[in-house]
């Protein structure tokens, strides 16, 4: 053991004395004419070809500027990307979510790019509205979008058919989905409509709570929504079906995750991201089983979207040069070789290469969905009452906890948590 | 550390108490002087690797504890005692404590299982020693995660190889790690396979160490096994065993990556397991807390409670071991 850490101590010790050398080297080449390397955090595996072929495209165009594609995997990206801003050493242009954005923006380690949009006139108006809203703080835009998605109803049509229940259309109500959800359950062969997933809020109770007309945060960030009836009702849809054992329990979802049992044919319903496309068009058994339509209408008709951005840390020695990436990757140019790979860019108007590229699926139902899609929920510091959700609505989800009452509870947890912020 | 070492010292430690040397102050010769610095400046490499990335660190931990920090480091505003008070009127924090000591005193079921298994290894003419020590060693060299996520089918209540096999003998298993009643036993079960064939090397090579005329003299004597095992072997196998024992406790009470892997895992967060609290650990806790609500001065509270735990218990433990342990 300790001749090891005295080994390790030596690595450490020379990979310190190295770094230090990089740094020397790397820093003052603010000029837009140098050659410089730009690095880039990725954290879909998927969508690495995709991100070289437009690394090597910019090139191209930018003969001065090389790109390096860093790969991260998701459940290790956020912890080593706070890690690496931290030690100030943060990529120039990663990849930003929702629910992390304020965070990063609030405690100004990414650059606001106003001044460059204005410059080059950088037209927002290509981007859906929701995904410019959702990378603007304070009034300021920092980044420009990369693509989006939506959630929709993914159904297996062999058990559908089996049961005798019609496929799901555009004019579904919460009503046709229940009464679905009733006959497609049969409980003797271990088959459930749907599985209530509480691990994916975005995909399960974020739709139903705005489709049944409430709210998880408030427009201002300030405020929980989980106290109002309207949102209680929304994940009162999920614990019903659990109730009704039309879905699988908690623990049965626990153990096996529910894509895994709507890919083995378990479940009869999924609700997913339009990213799952890539998933079933590649599993053999959904390849050829599963199809997609539009949520369900409730109080309302919702589904969330959101979306992934390209942002330029505030530390980066190359501002103008990230910028030109940036520009780069939110360009039509960059949208159409990105549709073909498996997400939807989000230029306007380059979404139908995605749409058919998968044409065994009604993709269409995803952008369909666009005129009343609502974006994801986020404050400042989104993760802290994200852990509280999951806290306060597992007893609800295992039957322990009336929905009502742990709503009320999470209500008051997460006004606790927002006016830390 | 290693094993001869510590006996080594405390035979030294016997050996100065006998003698005892004249009490005269050693004089400070220039030579002396010269030799003590060229010990130090041997040490320095490892003494400053320790300082800068154990030593140093510690104390960071201690000063964020006392302050609400920023998520990227800096914006750290100091607040007393927040932190701790905040923590102590947490029921997460109590309920991660008693879980985490119940799996550190369950998690010691472990060592006798290890004694006896090596015993067994050891007994003269054992074919293939090796061949076991391999297959025992096996999942000490396996990456955590990997052992989790095999774990997590076997365990599976729907479709799990356990639960199959009980269904055949017509009992109805239950869903292992999900459920709160068995869910932390699970995960100790894991934890002991895990450690068994590390402790089983320490053991079998204290073992070795045992002179042999023992075992004949006690076999002339008419002791059988059982009696040479109770009365030789697990005696003068003491100062091992204490070893693995400390260091049993210490690696048991920082247990993360099961929780997060085997009560989390197939892409959903621990948290969304029912069986949760009752698995939910102090380090996961510091985890949750750092990396994912970015609560980092909280966090270090966190670790700081489980630093004074792990040194009081590990203080007790050199305390106690003057009861049981017979260096030879």
């Amino acid at each position: 053991m300790s001749k090891l850490g005295r080994l390790g101590v030596l690595v450490v010790g020379i990979a310190l004395v190295a770094t230090a050398a990089g740094c020397g080297k790397a820093s003052s080449t603010t000029d837009a004419n140098a050659k410089v390397t730009l690095s880039y955090a990725v954290w879909d595996k998927n969508q690495v070809p995709a991100m070289q072929q437009l690394a090597s495209r910019f090139t191209q165009d930018h003969p001065k500027i090389t790109i390096n594609v860093q790969l991260t995997p998701w459940a290790d990206y956020w912890t080593k990307l706070k890690a690496a801003v931290t030690g100030g050493a943060a990529p120039d242009v990663f990849w930003m979510n929702g629910p992390s954005f304020q965070l990063y923006a609030s405690n100004g380690v990414i650059r606001p790019v106003d001044a460059e949009i204005a410059a080059d006139k950088v037209d927002l108006s290509a981007y859906p509205p929701s995904l410019v809203d959702l990378y603007t703080f304070n009034g300021k835009h920092y980044g420009l979008p990369k693509d989006f998605d939506t959630v929709g109803l993914w159904y297996n049509k062999e058990l559908f058919d089996a049961k005798g229940v019609k496929y799901p259309g555009a004019s579904w109500t919460w009503a046709d989905f229940n009464a679905a959800a009733a006959k497609l359950t049969d409980k003797a062969k271990g088959q459930y409509a749907i599985a209530a997933n509480l691990s994916s809020a975005q995909e399960y109770m974020y739709d139903t709570i705005y489709q049944a007309g409430g709210y998880v945060i408030s427009p201002d960030g300030k405020k929980s929504g989980y106290a109002d009836p309207a949102t209680i009702a929304g994940l009162r849809f999920w614990t019903d079906l659990i109730k009704n054992g039309q879905s699988p329990d908690l623990k049965t979802m626990t153990d096996t995750a529910p894509i895994n049992l709507f890919e083995s044919g378990k479940t009869a319903m999924y609700w997913g991201g339009s990213w799952d496309a890539a998933e079933f068009s590649t599993n053999d058994y959904t390849k050829t089983k599963v199809d997609v339509a539009p949520l369900p209408k409730g109080q309302k008709q919702a589904t969330i979207i959101h979306g992934l951005a390209n942002v330029v840390s505030a530390k980066t020695t190359h501002p103008a040069q990230a910028w030109q990436f940036v520009k780069f990757l939110g360009s039509q140019q960059s949208a159409e070789i990105l549709g073909q790979h498996g997400v939807i860019p989000a230029y306007n108007g380059t979404q139908n290469a995605w749409v058919t590229a998968h044409a065994e699926f009604h993709l269409q139902a995803f952008l369909d969905q666009l005129a009343y899609a609502v974006p994801y929920p986020v404050s400042k510091n989104t993760a802290a009452w994200q852990e509280l959700e999951t806290k306060y609505l597992t007893p609800a989800w295992n039957g322990q906890v009336d929905v009502a009452k742990a709503a009320g509870d999470l209500a008051a947890a997460m006004d606790a948590a927002l006016a830390k912020e | 550390m290693s094993l001869t070492e510590t006996m080594g010292t405390a035979r030294q430690a016997r050996a100065v108490r006998a003698t005892r040397a004249p009490q005269h102050r050693p004089r400070f010769s220039r030579a002396r002087g010269a030799e003590a610095l060229w010990g130090y400046a041997l040490i320095a490499p490892t003494g400053l690797g320790l300082a800068v990335f154990y030593l140093w660190p510690v104390v960071q931990t201690a000063y964020l504890s006392f302050t609400h920090a920023g998520p990227f480091g800096g914006g750290n505003t100091w607040t007393g005692l927040a932190n701790y008070r905040e923590l102590l009127a947490d029921s997460e924090v109590r309920q991660a404590l008693l879980n985490t000591l119940e799996y550190t005193g369950l998690g010691l079921a472990g060592i006798p299982i290890a004694v006896v298994f090596a015993a067994l290894l050891c007994r003269p003419g054992m074919q293939g020693v090796s061949v076991y020590r391999t297959l025992f060693f096996l999942p000490v060299v396996t990456t955590p995660v990997a052992v989790a996520m095999i774990w997590r089918w076997l365990y599976n209540g729907d479709f799990g190889i356990i639960n199959y096999l009980l269904s055949l003998v017509g009992v109805a298993g239950p869903h292992w790690i999900a459920d709160p009643r068995t869910a932390l036993y699970a995960m100790v079960v894991v934890g002991i396979w895990m450690s068994l064939g590390y402790n089983l090397v320490i053991l079998m090579a204290g073992i070795q160490a045992i002179p042999k005329h023992y075992y004949e003299a006690a076999a002339i004597d008419g002791a059988g096994f059982v009696a040479q095992f109770l009365r030789i072997t697990v005696p003068l196998l003491s100062p091992s065993i204490f070893f693995v024992s400390v260091v049993s406790v210490i690696g048991s009470l920082q247990l993360f990556d099961l929780v997060y892997v085997l009560v989390g895992g197939a892409g959903q967060s621990a948290r969304t397991n029912p069986a949760f609290s009752r698995t939910e650990t102090i380090v996961y806790l510091f985890y949750d807390k750092a990396f994912q609500t970015n609560d980092k001065g909280y966090a270090a509270a966190v670790a700081m409670v489980l630093l004074l735990l792990i040194v009081a218990l590990t203080a007790a433990q050199f305390r106690l071991q003057r009861r049981w342990v017979h260096y030879a």
